[in-house]
């Protein structure tokens, strides 16, 4: 399938969704599904750096809060549409992105995964200490009820859900896109040996740098709108643990080497976090990804994607 | 004519180890070189100083007329340097077309301008075909046998469309008869016109592929000229048997 009829088909998904909700009639589940779409924003973001080339970032919330504190900065300074927000967001942590890939792509394996916990780190000390975004007091986001687009009324929660539907678009033809192009040929490489990728004529640190801008403003852009979700940003949860936790969880529960792993693990584990805060409590919801990732890493380490896959070899006569 | 390859007297060191103390090398074009040494002579160090893996504090490379120093290695790549390594790396995650379209879209691509698809898998096939590898297409590298992942390195330096092939010990390891496979496919390479430098430990093959012989020990050049006189060269028997 092309690009453009792939992209088609999955706005008609993404609109066949908001009606559904739509239909069902009870505004939770927007509230519910904006959090699983931002999940599927966020692993695809981060399996194109981590799962493409094999770079692990543990820095994932790093990024997500600079995308919700560029809006919060911007909210202060000079209110404008979230859209734009987005676009902003998306720039300022592809930037972040390109100078943490600049400053640490000469590392790997661990020692690459701990200069993104660092950064992380270093950057929530900024938040903390920096007033003007509200510093640890954290920052109140006053958002109408309701937005009239086009004449039309509709709940501004829908609305953050359908501007979270188009970036988790946007980040799914992305990720499908580099995987089908001669991008996703060259991060392959690097995954695989990358002494060997240059001797082949790859520029490994040109694709690198690629890889962490693209993924640095996917993980922005998901951040963006938080701050009118949530209505109240504090460093402690636009940095929480869950957002660096779940995505890289996700992309490996689903299968990191394809499109389609991220966004099935984020909307299974998605889908049952959100469950179990509803019927347990929000707090059993790292247990259960620690839980899964454990069992995952174990019995099927190329994730569901992976496990299909090799039903599919077995079954089929060589 | 002019050497297509000219190392001029490069040295390098790993802290105190000097593995390579001046070196001086010309290669002609079309030429096919072999490189001969004891272990640890610095025969692998030299092949990555001249392909960029590695980079020479003292002297200089210069490479079809052109100074290499600085360059990156998939730099180096592009201007037609290609090597085999003396242990496979093949891109495990890859089948065995995808592994020789890599070279062919990052490398052949810069050069000569974007390559229709087609033309590509056509290429991918011819090459496969050229190692005895086209029935596996499809498979990926962890099936193959230890001469076949030999003959899938050199095939993926072959698809850069180098103008020289450094073959890093293509055929430790390998039985008589794939030893022979593996030659008669580098003289092929040679006969369309890429100079080759064959490094080895064997020397029967060294033989019959050289037409020049360079012996590097503890990282010095010692001997280098015709196969037949070099081997006979006492300071060549003394490094390989001892006094």
């Amino acid at each position: 399938m092309s690009t453009l009829n792939f992209t088609i088909l999955s706005v008609l998904v993404g609109l066949a969704i908001y009606v559904g909700g739509h239909l069902f009639g009870v505004g939770y589940l927007f509230f519910a599904g904006y959090t699983i779409l931002q999940y599927v924003v966020l692993s695809s973001a981060w399996n194109i750096l981590g799962g493409y080339c094999g770079y692990v970032n543990f820095g994932s919330a790093a990024f997500f809060a600079l995308g919700a504190y560029s809006t919060v900065f911007f909210y202060k300074f000079h209110p404008m549409p979230i859209p734009v927000l987005i676009v902003i967001s998306a720039v300022v942590s592809g930037i972040v992105g390109l100078g943490m890939g600049y400053l640490t792509l000469r590392l790997r394996g661990a020692f690459f995964a701990i200069a993104t916990l660092a950064m992380a780190v270093v950057l929530q000390t900024l938040v903390v200490n920096w007033s003007y975004v509200g510093g640890s007091r954290g920052a109140y986001i006053v958002r109408a009820d309701t937005i009239t687009i086009a004449g039309y009324s509709i709940e501004y929660i829908e609305y953050l859900f359908l501007l979270m539907m188009a970036i988790a678009i946007l980040s799914i033809v992305i990720s499908r896109t580099i995987a089908r192009t001669q991008l996703g040929f060259g991060f392959a490489t690097i995954r695989d040996d990358e002494l060997a990728a240059e001797s082949s004529g790859v520029p490994t640190l040109r694709l690198k740098l690629i890889a962490t801008t693209i993924s640095g403003a996917l993980m922005g852009m998901a951040g963006a709108p938080f701050p009118y979700y949530i209505g109240y940003l504090q460093p402690a949860s636009a940095f929480g643990l869950e957002y660096g936790v779940n995505s890289i969880a996700m992309p490996i529960i689903g299968g990191t080497t394809s499109w389609v792993g991220p966004l099935i693990g984020a909307v299974l584990l998605g889908s049952l976090q959100q469950i179990a805060t509803v019927t347990i409590s929000s707090a059993v919801n790292l247990l259960i990804v620690g839980l899964l990732l454990v069992a995952f890493v174990i019995i099927a380490p190329n994730g569901l994607v992976g496990l299909v896959q090799s039903w599919q070899r077995e079954r089929s006569p060589k | 004519m002019s050497a297509l390859l000219h190392v001029k007297n490069i040295s390098k060191r790993f802290g105190g180890f000097v593995a390579l103390d001046g070196i001086e090398l010309e290669v002609a074009k079309g030429e096919r070189l072999g490189l001969i040494g004891p272990n640890g002579s610095g025969k692998s160090t030299l092949v990555n100083c001249i392909c960029g893996a590695l980079q020479n504090e003292q002297g200089s490379v210069h490479f079809d007329g052109e100074k290499m120093d600085g360059l990156a290695a998939h730099e180096r790549t592009h201007r037609g340097l290609a090597r085999s390594f003396q242990l496979p790396r093949p891109f495990v995650s890859l089948n065995l077309a995808d592994n020789l379209r890599v070279p062919m879209l990052y490398t052949v691509h810069k050069r000569s301008g974007p390559l229709h698809a087609d033309s590509i898998d056509a290429r991918c096939h011819e090459l496969l075909r050229l190692v005895g590898l086209d029935q596996k297409a499809r498979h990926m590298p962890r099936d193959l046998t230890q001469v076949e992942m030999r003959k899938l390195e050199l095939a993926r330096a072959v698809a850069a469309e180098p103008k020289l092939l450094i073959a890093d010990e293509s055929m430790a390891g390998l039985s008589h008869s794939e030893i022979e496979d593996i030659l008669l496919l580098l003289k092929q390479l040679n006969e369309s016109g890429i100079t080759i430098i064959l490094i080895e430990h064997i020397m029967s093959a060294v033989m019959s592929f050289s037409q020049r012989l360079v012996v590097l020990v503890s990282g010095k050049k010692i001997a280098d000229g015709k196969p037949e006189d070099v081997v006979r060269d006492p300071e060549v028997v003394r490094a390989y048997l001892g006094q």
